[in-house]
């Protein structure tokens, strides 16, 4: 029986009038991959951006390997082992590759910002060669590589893939499927938020369903995906 | 933006000097020059070498914050300023010569960036820019009400009759200064821009919100950089009183300091340390030029239009153009 | 009537009056600073700009300022327009906003500044309007009509742009803008138009404001100065976009600067108001009046 990694309780956050997120209660085990799903504007990025620490507050609590995250900023939630992408890729665009991965090497790494140590990490993600090149060289899965890449050196222990698929080939989605198998297999927990639903269901072991804030369904991923408040959330009535 | 830092690994290009090796090389240029203008010996070879390497400094300085960081100080005027209003008060209060004035104007501008920082750097970098904008007139405001020292009649500073360290004039000893001041102020720039510093805030410049996710404490790196940045426009302006041996509030916060600031590191290039020393040497020998055959509102308006076309045709300055990188 | 209080209360109401004055200069920021998210730190050297026009033109002609200031209003316009074109070409488009946008808007506002000093010179200058010297009394307040119209007339101007904004279609498309770009190519409206429009109505009506500014003081060419912190901590304490808050928080600004004046002496006003903003920025960024992003 694993150890619980991440435990939210009551998580919502409002915006103004709008209530973006409600009494998300969820629990996330080591070595895990969960799947988050739900339609637009059901509250999975301001899950997700909650988690990170990207708001000032929100109602509820986190608590992550044991640890309250309350009133930790971004930097340090990485630094303790939560590590996120972004929807879209947001490379640093004024430095190579490489230096991208420098970065959180240097800031959050548990060994030395060493260049093997930042060409061991883009090989992880088949970059190595275009590792003296500028962001606005690579193609879009090659920036969600590097993102991915930059991420990982990290080394975190738990990982939030934010709709890591979008836009991609058939072809394409299976590589970045590979990666995160190969992740997760070395002890890395996975929380996928995505939209591409073969994608979704091929990698999760769990899936949750948010829907209009509020999470309607946790489970193993058939019987989620045949419930009918699911279908009525994708499918309308 | 192009990368504060050049390719690292040295299968690819030689070697770079490490951190002590380029302290020693800007030693040595230091004492090159300081021994080559003391061989011309004449009084305005040491004013000009110390206008224009004063805004080697200010450019510097200035950069550290706006093209390492990315943002933009409108402010520098206050800073020198400071700087130059330390040296008054404390050689008044305790007849401290230039030297300690220098360390004493170093803190007042750190505290001055770190306090500023502090107030507007959790907001975006327009309301950094915004409140650099109100510090120069804040900080002109008390300068005019204070009598200690001069209000707005100005006050003098009397040159020390001794010369220290054997030179021949004071002009030539605050050149030598200057001349260090700048040498130092290039080194400390480029230890930055190749340290885990100078990596943090180029990430930080290109999306903070992902050298956040990165493990990058952005707002105490800010910090740092505008409290470093502070002190070193303090320093820059120290010396300004001894300079002219008078000083007054309407030319210390005068808007050529704040406007050349800006106008250096963007139009040399702000990627690293030498596009504000390029900057800063084309364009305060250009204004000694115009200034002495035109007029000096001339000049001005010349920094001005040069900056709008040069932010506009060649936005990564004159390094850039040179530059091609990806 | 106490003098003190008498003092005081006359503070107040030129302070409104003034404050009325800056709203305008503000309103033409919170167009183009709160809904285009545009730093355009040579807006209050437009006001200037508008004022010097404006008094040469009254000298030659002996036409009333304000009306000078209503006809020149499209020029300003056109020329806001132009500028903006010249923004989006080398940095919106590019997304190179961040540092070298506000070093352009720095360079403009530099150049209209130094250009302005060696047009003019460095001398004061004012427009006397035909009412200037009357002044009405309500008990112990003094209306001085030379600060009252001004006041007036910026103040209807606001309200028209409020209008505009909100029950016109292109102005709706302003408002929209702000929000969301991209939306609005989906309508089929073009983003960089509607932003040209707005853009060109914000230096409209800080040429406007200029205008209406020489009539109460005089200025020269550096008074932009003392404008910028004042027109950019009057948005941004009246929340970016809101123009009601920005006309509140002018409002206020201008009691609180002409108090402080009246009390401790013109030389120490500026800095109070300024320390304002820095308090405002500290404490509650999203101003006295906006919502938090």
């Amino acid at each position: 029986m694993n150890d619980v990694v991440l435990h939210a309780q009551g998580v919502g956050k409002r915006f103004g009038g709008f209530t973006a997120l409600s009494g998300i209660e969820l629990e996330v085990r080591a070595g895990e991959r969960l799947g988050l799903i739900g339609p637009n504007g059901s509250g999975k990025s301001t899950f997700t951006n909650c988690l990170a620490g990207a708001f000032a507050g929100h109602d509820g609590a986190f608590s992550f390997k044991g640890q309250p995250l309350h009133g930790l900023k971004p930097h340090e939630r990485a630094r303790r082992g939560l590590a996120r992408t972004f929807q879209l890729p947001r490379p640093f665009k004024g430095l190579t590759v490489l230096e991208n991965i420098r970065v959180p090497l240097a800031y959050a790494g548990r060994e030395a910002a060493s260049d093997e140590a930042a060409m061991a990490c883009l090989e992880g993600v088949e970059l190595a060669a275009k590792a003296h090149r500028m962001p606005k060289e690579l193609t879009q899965v090659e920036l969600r590589r590097l993102e991915l890449a930059r991420a990982t050196a990290l080394r975190p222990e738990l990982l939030i893939v934010d709709e890591a698929m979008a836009g991609l080939s058939h072809a394409e989605v299976d590589q970045i499927l590979a990666l995160l198998f190969r992740l997760n297999a070395s002890g890395t927990t996975i929380i996928m938020i995505e939209h591409v639903m073969r994608a979704v269901t091929e990698f999760s072991q769990r899936l949750a369903v948010l829907v209009a804030g509020r999470k309607v369904a946790d489970g193993v991923p058939a019987e989620v995906l045949a419930m009918p408040e699911v279908e009525e959330a994708y499918l309308g009535r | 933006m192009s990368g504060a830092v050049l390719p690292s690994p040295a299968a690819r290009a030689p070697r770079r000097l490490g951190h002590a090796g380029f302290w020693l090389a800007s030693a040595a240029v230091a004492a090159l020059l300081i021994l080559a203008l003391r061989g011309l010996g004449s009084e305005y070879a040491y004013f000009a070498a110390t206008f224009v390497l004063q805004y080697v400094v200010l450019a510097t300085a200035w950069n550290i914050l706006g093209g390492y960081a990315g943002y933009v100080n409108f402010g520098a005027a206050a800073f020198f300023a400071a700087g130059a209003y330390a040296t008054v008060a404390a050689g008044k209060a305790m007849g401290l010569g230039l030297l300690p004035c220098i360390g004493i104007a170093a803190l007042v501008g750190g505290a001055l960036g770190f306090g500023t920082g502090v107030l507007t750097l959790r907001l975006r970098g327009a309301y950094f820019a915004i409140a650099t904008l109100c510090l120069s007139v804040v900080l002109q405001t008390i300068v005019v009400n204070w009598s200690y020292v001069g209000g707005s009649r100005g006050a003098y500073v009397i040159r020390p009759r001794e010369v220290p360290f054997g030179f021949e004039s004071y002009g030539g000893y605050l050149c030598a200064v200057v001349v260090v001041l700048a040498a130092a102020s290039v080194a400390l720039a480029r230890q930055i821009e190749t340290s885990k510093l100078g990596l943090g805030l180029a990430a930080l410049r290109d999306d903070e919100a992902a050298a956040e996710a990165s493990g990058v404490p952005t707002l105490r790196l800010k910090l740092v950089a505008t409290s470093i940045s502070g002190a070193m426009m303090a320093v820059a302006g120290a010396p300004l009183p001894f300079l002219g041996s008078y000083i007054e509030p309407n030319s210390a916060f005068g808007l050529s300091y704040a406007v050349n600031a800006i106008a250096m590191p963007l139009i040399g290039g702000t990627a690293s340390w030498a596009g504000p020393v390029i900057g800063a040497v084309l364009l305060a020998t250009l204004q000694q030029v115009a200034t002495v055959t035109i007029s000096s509102a001339a000049n001005l308006m010349i920094v001005g239009v040069v900056l709008v076309v040069f932010v506009c045709a060649a936005p990564h300055g004159i390094i850039g153009l040179f530059r091609r990188r990806g | 009537m106490d003098p003190d209080l008498a003092l005081l209360l006359n503070g107040i109401v030129s302070g409104l009056l003034l404050g009325g004055l800056y709203a305008a200069a503000a309103a033409g920021l919170s167009v183009s600073f709160g809904m285009l998210d545009i730093v355009n730190i040579a807006h209050p050297a437009f006001m200037v700009l508008g004022a010097l026009v404006v008094a040469l033109l009254w000298a030659a002609t002996g036409l009333d300022p304000l009306l000078l200031s209503i006809l020149l209003a499209p020029a300003f316009w056109a020329a806001g327009a132009g500028l903006y074109v010249v923004y989006h070409h080398f940095f919106e488009r590019r997304g190179d906003e961040a540092i070298q946008g506000l070093a352009f808007f720095f360079g403009v506002m530099f150049i209209i500044e130094v250009g302005l000093v060696l047009a003019v010179g460095p001398e004061q200058h004012f427009a006397d309007a035909a009412y200037a010297s009357t002044t009405w009394r309500l008990g112990e307040i003094d209306l001085p009509l030379r600060m009252l119209v001004p006041a007036v007339v910026a103040l209807a101007a606001i309200g028209g742009l409020a209008l505009f904004l909100r029950r016109t279609f292109t102005g709706r498309a302003i408002a929209a803008v702000a929000q969301d770009r991209e939306a609005l190519r989906l309508l089929a409206i073009d983003p960089v138009r509607i932003k040209r429009l707005a853009f060109g109505i914000s230096i409209a009506f800080a040429g406007l404001a200029g205008g209406a500014l020489v009539v109460v003081q005089p200025v020269d060419a550096w008074s932009g100065h003392v404008f910028i912190g004042r027109v950019f901590a009057i948005v941004i304490m009246g929340g970016l976009s809101s123009l009601g808050g920005c006309v509140l928080a002018a409002l206020a600004f201008g009691v609180l600067e002409n108090v402080t004046a009246s009390f401790f002496g013109p030389s120490w006003s500026p800095a109070v108001a300024f320390g304002c903003l820095l308090l405002v920025l500290a404490v509650r960024p999203q101003g006295l009046f906006g919502r938090v992003a």
